[in-house]
């Protein structure tokens, strides 16, 4: 089959590969029909996320139909759609039993990396890195799903592939990160990041009820599609304005009541902690680069909720913890806990209550994906969201 | 535990600890080569190249921490400016290894119990071990690989066996290796049970030595999580995970067709 592989920082090609087989009883093999690249999948492509090893099959947001089933898999058979989360979970586990899916004890085969860096590890991901289990991913024209009596979710026919696509990964993560902001009438919520998590985050606050949301960037298209499809939306521009200032008058000199950073690792900016921070991931001395995340501690209210889906690797350097200390703070991130929340928000699209395909910008075949993450690593204000179809 | 200057660093800072065992300068380079040894010790394939991945997250924490686990299960502390041996417990010159570990399965005592009686079982854990068969109730037959494609084997007798909450065992006269072990069933409140397996191996010299090098590689304790780790996903899951045998770009496809032939 056709994949798409990694060979090295900005080094992406579509190889002649095997096709996948069941290797475990629980296991099913799914033909994929639409496939996306990720934000997290920039990091990877950056070389911002160690243990990648050259050959690597990229990709966790797909979907496709079920083409064979292992031995011990009943709710599924040959033909059904499904979606797959990205998060692989055994359902079994102390963790998996709680709906923390994403810090289940089993999916990852290869834990001694992630227990040196971490303590413990989390759940294993599709396509994305040996210290996650080393699984290869779903960018390609076959893949196999483990664990799929617990992970995948049936599609009904009459769902397009673009509404339901991303409830692999985006459109969860963007509603998990404004439920961990525990969201009350009268709330403000700041969100950093006009990418596409954010973009599900500013929905998904709307959803839980917040009073006021605002939404940080400085891509200007990314930002004006955030404002056409959510009325009340105000947006901050931080090259053109200054965020802190911004926010206080928004709240009456309060701050936002919670602030979700949908950015991550690879902030940008070019105030002096920005580009030092970049000097020093260039160098190994720190690894992620976590400007975004200060400045929502720092904006937050008093007594708030600092809310992180945006992905952190390594080592935060001059983290201003005194601030959230100092004012109280309440920390919620991690990766997603997809399964709790898939079949949810599955019955709001069922039930037209959102589109996730908005957030599509880009339709490419999956010949060409490295082109598409060329492009959508340099143009990121119109290169948004690239689908790609192996057909 | 000797305590000396410390070259901080920005990545150091705020990761200081007072344990440490990695000399400054040694401190300094793992931090940078680390992460760039774990970004790259993947590329290698197979175990070699899985061990330098650890090894690297291993620098990269002991750059920040001052601190090495390797070192520690060694017994090698390289602050000591005159040391007497690299082995400071010399454990694995003088004949005895200890090895401890736990962990906790979302499962009944009993059913934990039951599985480890059967002592035929627990090759499917111990990638070591061959075959395990029984003789009698309280003897049984113990085939092990070993270094050059040898195998060893022994008889073992059962030293304990309380239901659903304890089993040791012993090898008898003429073993190998001579080894025994202990393994207990712990309740918790709503956390399954808590597995506790102690491990004995001694042995005159050099024999002991290489034979745990070549059975559990750098350090005994990460081979028994392992094994550990493949009971605890076998009882919760019904499988041990596996991703060998997956698809990638490391190979041309004519080669990784025939392989699966
Ligand atoms: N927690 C999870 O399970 C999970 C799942 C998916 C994605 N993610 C992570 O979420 C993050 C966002 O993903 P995405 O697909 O939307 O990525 P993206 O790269 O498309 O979007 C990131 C956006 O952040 C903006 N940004 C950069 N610096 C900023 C700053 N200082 N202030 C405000 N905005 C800034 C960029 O301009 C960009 O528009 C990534 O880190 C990704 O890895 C996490
Ligand atoms: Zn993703
Ligand atoms: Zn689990």
């Amino acid at each position: 089959m056709k994949a798409l592989c990694w060979f090295g920082k900005h080094d992406v090609r579509v190889e002649n590969v095997a096709d996948p087989t069941i290797l475990n009883s629980r296991d099913a093999i799914v033909k994929i029909t639409s496939t996306a690249i990720c934000g997290s999948d920039l990091h990877l492509y950056n070389g911002y996320i160690p243990t990648m090893e050259p050959g690597d099959i990229l990709g966790h947001e797909f979907m496709g139909e079920v083409v064979e089933v292992g031995a011990s898999i009943t709710n599924l058979k040959v033909g059904d759609r499904v979606v797959v989360p990205f998060t692989i979970a055994c359902g079994n586990c102390f963790y998996c039993k709680r709906e923390l899916w994403s810090c289940c004890d089993n999916s990852n085969p290869k834990p001694e990396i992630a227990e040196t860096l971490y303590g413990y590890t989390g759940s294993a991901l599709f396509g994305y890195t040996h210290m996650m289990g080393g699984f290869a991913g779903g960018q390609a024209e076959y893949v196999r799903v483990p664990f799929a009596d617990v992970g995948p979710l049936k599609i009904p026919d009459h769902l397009a592939d673009d509404q339901v696509l991303f409830l692999s990964d985006i459109f969860p993560t963007g509603y998990m990160a404004a439920e961990n902001c525990n969201i009350h009438p009268g709330d403000t919520v700041a969100i950093w990041g006009a990418g596409p998590v954010g973009q599900f985050a500013v929905k998904s606050a709307f959803m839980f009820g917040a009073e006021q949301v605002v939404l940080i960037d400085h891509y200007h298209d990314r930002l004006e599609l955030a404002r056409s499809e959510n009325e009340n939306l105000i947006t901050i521009n931080f090259d053109e304005e200054e965020v802190y200032d911004r926010l206080l008058e928004l709240t009456g000199g309060r701050g936002p009541d919670s602030c979700i950073d949908a950015v991550g690792l690879e902030s940008h900016g070019s105030t002096p902690d920005a580009i030092l921070d970049y000097a020093k991931a260039a160098t190994y001395l720190a690894t992620d680069r976590p400007h975004a995340l200060r400045q929502a501690i720092y904006c937050c209210r008093k007594g708030g909720t600092v809310s992180v889906p945006g992905v952190y690797g390594g080592f935060l350097d001059k983290f201003n913890f005194g601030a959230a200390f100092g004012k109280g703070l309440t920390f919620k991130m991690g990766q997603t806990n997809m399964h709790k929340y898939m079949p949810r928000l599955l019955g709001e699209i069922e039930a037209g209550k959102i589109d996730p395909s908005f957030v599509i910008s880009h339709r490419l075949k999956l010949s060409e994906a490295p082109i598409a993450y060329e492009r959508f690593n340099a143009e990121k204000n119109s290169w948004r969201k690239v689908v790609l179809s192996p057909n | 535990m000797r305590h000396t200057e410390t070259h901080e660093n920005s990545l150091t800072t705020f990761l200081t600890d007072t344990n440490q065992n990695v000399n400054p300068v040694e401190r300094a380079v793992s931090s940078i080569a680390g992460g760039a040894l774990l970004a790259y010790g993947l590329k290698q394939r197979g175990i070699g190249g899985a061990l330098l991945s650890i090894l690297g997250g291993g620098m990269l924490l002991r750059g920040a921490t001052g601190h090495c686990h390797v070192y520690d299960a060694l017994g090698v502390d390289t602050t000591e400016t005159e040391r007497r041996s690299p082995f400071r417990k010399s454990s694995l010159l003088t004949g005895k290894v200890h090895v401890t570990k736990a962990m906790t399965i979302n499962k009944s005592q009993a059913e934990l119990y039951e599985f480890w009686r059967n002592f035929e079982n627990l090759p499917i854990i111990m990638r070591h071990l061959e075959s395990v068969s029984k003789t009698d109730e309280k003897i049984s037959h113990w085939r092990a690989k070993a270094p050059l494609g040898q195998t060893v084997e022994w008889d073992a007798e059962l030293t304990s066996d309380v239901p659903n909450e304890k089993i040791g065992w012993r090898s008898l006269e003429g073993a190998f290796i001579p080894n025994s072990g202990v393994v207990e069933f712990l309740p918790t409140i709503e956390r399954g049970t808590e597995v506790k397996v102690t491990l004995t191996y001694e042995a005159p010299g050099g024999k002991l030595g290489e034979w745990i090098a070549w059975a559990f590689g750098e350090e005994p304790s990460i081979q028994v999580a392992q094994d550990l780790r493949r009971f605890k996903s076998l009882m919760e899951t019904g499988l041990i995970m596996k991703v060998e045998g997956q698809p990638s770009g490391r190979e041309p496809l004519e080669k990784a067709m025939t392989a699966k032939a």
